[in-house]
């Protein structure tokens, strides 16, 4: 009867429809992995677009790779990569049972995170600012076309342009740097949602380690979440390269 | 202790007046806000019946206004919008949720002799994400001006004003909803199985819907990124399908097809899924081949991801990825050949029975079949270079999605709606229902092949004199059509209120859902399960096993005897 299926059924944390710890914990690693997949294939057509539009437009790839900060970029990447090791320090401190030691490691990888989030906000604002932007906007200081681009926009189009030794002339822009734009702002951006998101997952799971909910036997909600965190920081060691370093 | 299949008959006081899943609690809070994987079933099975009803009221408008030559109900901008509403709700609102996350949800867990899915309140959130989109895309409706077709192509969606935003989040939402329940699906087949369920014992229902699940997971993010893109694209204009931003047209529909050619395996697998339990049952007989039918399912799972070009042999592309493309799109038809005669050889010899679900698995058979010879003429190259964005292309894309998923989905309702409300329904009725939905099936569209093959392009709001008769019979079929689900609307409305009472097992099947109470109990069984043999093993069933009544008449009988 019904009343049966509840009694003796195992440790607090084993939900009803399971029926041991270790099937628990299998199908929440599975679901997540199976999640993972999701999530490369959401940003695979993204990277599809970037390598066609780089095979169709070198030259307007070559000058927006030098009109982005490849140290800030660099800074960002050396920032995600610490924030990797911790999460994947605090799995294994909560694997062993220490929970003060976990929280620790959770809340430096929350610090790390907003640091990322941080510095992309400089670099975000200043491209905004001078109007650095895709399609019809591009030129046009903080979105407003009305008025007219400062002279940092010229100056640093040009100073691209004669870092990708690709200057035909004065004047000579090519048109689908909008297009690279578009792409960098929609790769970037969706990948810091992404940061954002594991801001808030790590968060919760910090306060549930606070509470006593893990322990050296129960400890998934840390380690799936610090998978997803592995995820975001991979997506960034792909765009890195691919949008600031290739030139 | 367990309870053994294979030897015990779901016990009489269990199912008199035992707890079962639709009175373990009551309240509008208890289904809204429900863990059980039943529950969630139903509600989904409600909602995807409710947005059935609204898209096909979308074709019964099309198809009258195509009734006359000129205008005859509504203005050509009013038709547009209208196919497009038909279009994107029968895709993204009905079909791809219909057989996974309606009957999908109700019985994968059964199947699996689970308590339920792996995941609980990720099912539940899936159900209220589907929700969350329907609300976009009945904004989308009432702002009402998409009129894009349902495949938003740019450049013209590009363009076209702001209400296809609300379409494309519409359709967005629901794609992680999709995801979502696939994750769900995959880890519990993975993980879930009572004991005596391994791979070559599951069956064939799980295995179609598992190899859904897998699409769903691997091909709906690629939509979500381009629905996203063309949303970025009318928002920050970033340049990448409006050629006047110095994008790629060619480029949205690629992208388009990577997703909704895997898509359409979404929808046609669970009904090819459904079809395998219709068939085994009503012929009492173990399906011939197995496991040729299970990896078949993979097979399309998998060949799904790579024919995508076929869409647009005429949108320009290199002859070279032409060829290849039709190449690989004739690969297609080999696992879906083995289904067909896997089904076919099941039946003879089998003792078969043309109980109302079994009418529509075999009418799955003759039109799936029909459908799927017709898409060879559409992936050959010279002959769709005729045929395409003609009415071929309709009504072959219908025979499939119509002729073979809701055929399916109906054949699934049929078949299971006893298990789910614990009432039969009126035979007679249901056949009557099932013969008008048929004929007027294959009037609606058999005439539109027929103007396709003539050149009659597709969503054209007039036409040449010539297609009048056409025209009109298409329209008459629709009407039929339409009378059929009347019909069928109201046998099930009769059943839920005055039907008998149902049997735990009322169609004989060996299948493990109908080992369980009717209607099945809040944790599916009452014990967790033991399965001592195959879903289709007739030849190792019992008397008790496969007594198709009420089980105190069993009793009764056997005292007799």
């Amino acid at each position: 009867m019904a009343s049966d299926a509840h009694a003796h059924h195992g440790p607090a944390y084993l939900a009803h429809h399971f029926e041991t710890p270790a099937q628990q914990f299998d199908a929440a690693k599975l679901g997540m992995w199976a999640f993972l997949a999701q999530e490369v294939l959401f940003f695979s057509g993204l990277f599809v677009a970037y390598g066609i539009f780089r095979n169709w437009y070198p030259e307007a790839f070559s000058i927006g790779s030098h009109l982005l900060d490849w140290q800030m970029g660099g800074i960002n990447t050396v920032i995600l990569l610490a924030s990797s090791f911790t999460a994947a320090m605090a799995v294994r401190a909560s694997q062993v049972g220490d929970r003060k030691q976990t929280t620790m490691l959770l809340g430096l990888t929350i610090v790390f995170a907003f640091g990322f989030m941080v510095v992309k906000y400089f670099e975000y604002t200043h491209k905004i600012h001078v109007g650095i932007l895709p399609g019809q906007y591009w030129g046009c200081p903080s979105f407003d076309c009305g008025t007219a681009a400062p002279e940092a926009f010229a100056e640093e189009v040009a100073a691209a342009i004669d870092a990708a030794h690709l200057n035909a002339g004065p004047g000579m822009v090519p048109y689908h740097l909008r297009s690279f734009f578009g792409i960098y702002f929609v790769m970037t951006g969706l990948h810091g949602i992404h940061v954002l998101i594991g801001i808030g997952l790590i968060a919760w799971i910090m306060r549930r380690n606070q509470k006593g909910e893990f322990s050296a036997d129960y400890n998934t909600p840390v380690d799936i979440v610090a998978l997803y965190w592995h995820l975001v920081d991979l997506i960034w060691i792909y765009l890195f390269p691919l949008l600031y370093l290739i030139d | 202790m367990t309870v053994e299949a294979g030897t015990a008959v779901p016990s009489g006081d269990a199912h008199e007046g035992g707890d079962n899943y639709l009175t373990h609690e009551t309240g509008l809070k208890s289904w809204l806000f429900t863990l059980d994987h039943k529950r969630i079933g139903l509600m989904y099975l409600v909602s995807v019946l409710v947005m059935f009803f609204l898209g096909g009221v979308m074709a019964l408008l099309v198809r009258t206004e195509l009734l006359f030559n000129g205008e005859t109900i509504m203005e050509a901008d009013t038709y547009n919008k209208v196919f497009t509403l038909h279009g994107a709700i029968m895709v993204f609102l009905f079909i791809i949720p219909s057989v996974p996350a309606a009957m999908g949800n109700f019985f994968l867990p059964i199947m699996l002799g689970a308590k339920d899915v792996a995941f609980p309140r990720l099912n539940l959130a899936s159900f209220w994400i589907y929700g969350f989109g329907t609300i976009f895309a009945i904004v989308a409706i009432v702002a009402g001006s998409v009129d894009t077709g349902w495949t938003f192509y740019t450049p013209y969606s590009a363009r076209a004003d702001s209400s296809v935003i609300w379409m494309t989040l519409a359709a967005f939402i629901l794609g992680f909803s999709s995801i979502l329940t696939g994750v769900n699906f995959i880890a519990t087949v993975h993980k879930m199985r009572a004991p005596g369920i391994h791979w070559k014992r599951l069956p064939l229902f799980i295995w179609g819907i598992y190899a859904t699940s897998v699409i769903q997971v691997l091909a709906t993010p690629v939509l979500a990124i381009t629905l996203l893109l063309l949303i970025m694209e009318k928002t920050l204009t970033i340049g990448i399908f409006d050629p006047a931003l110095g994008g790629d047209p060619v480029l949205y529909q690629h992208f388009f097809w990577f997703y909704s050619h895997p898509a359409v395996y979404i929808m046609i697998l669970p009904g090819m899924a459904v079809v395998n339990e219709l068939i085994a049952t009503f012929s009492q007989r173990k399906i011939f081949g197995y496991m040729f039918v299970a990896m078949s399912s993979v097979a399309l799972a998998l060949l799904g991801f790579l024919v995508w070009g076929h869409h647009m042999f005429t949108s320009g592309m290199s002859e070279y990825a032409t060829m290849v493309f039709s190449a690989l799109t004739f690969l297609v038809a080999i696992p879906s050949g083995v289904k067909v005669f896997n089904w076919v050889a099941t039946l003879y010899e089998g003792s078969i029975s043309f109980a109302s679900p079994m009418l529509y698995g075999l009418s799955f058979i003759v039109l799936f079949t029909i459908g799927g010879l017709t898409g060879l003429f559409l992936g050959t190259l010279s002959t769709d270079i005729h045929l395409h964005d003609t009415y071929f292309v309709v009504a072959h894309f219908h025979y499939v999605m119509v002729g073979g998923t809701v055929f399916g989905f109906l054949g699934g309702l049929h078949y299971w709606w006893p298990k789910m409300t614990g009432k039969m329904y009126d035979e007679k009725l249901a056949r009557v229902s099932w013969f008008l939905v048929f004929v007027g099936f294959n009037v609606t569209f058999f005439s539109q092949f027929i103007m396709g093959s003539q050149g009659m392009p597709r969503r054209y709001y007039d036409y040449l004199d010539q297609f009048q008769p056409l025209h009109m019979a298409s329209s008459g079929g629709a009407y039929i059509l339409g009378l059929g689900f009347i019909v069928m609307a109201y046998l099930f409305w009769k059943s839920l209120r005055s039907g008998e009472k149902a049997p735990p097992n009322p169609w004989a099947s060996a299948g493990y859902e109908w080992m369980t109470t009717t209607p099945p109990h809040p944790h599916n069984f009452a014990e967790t399960p033991v399965m001592k043999r195959g879903p289709y093993d007739y030849h190792l069933c019992t008397e008790e096993e496969l007594w198709d009544g009420f089980p105190e008449d069993f009793e009764a009988k056997k005292a007799k005897a």
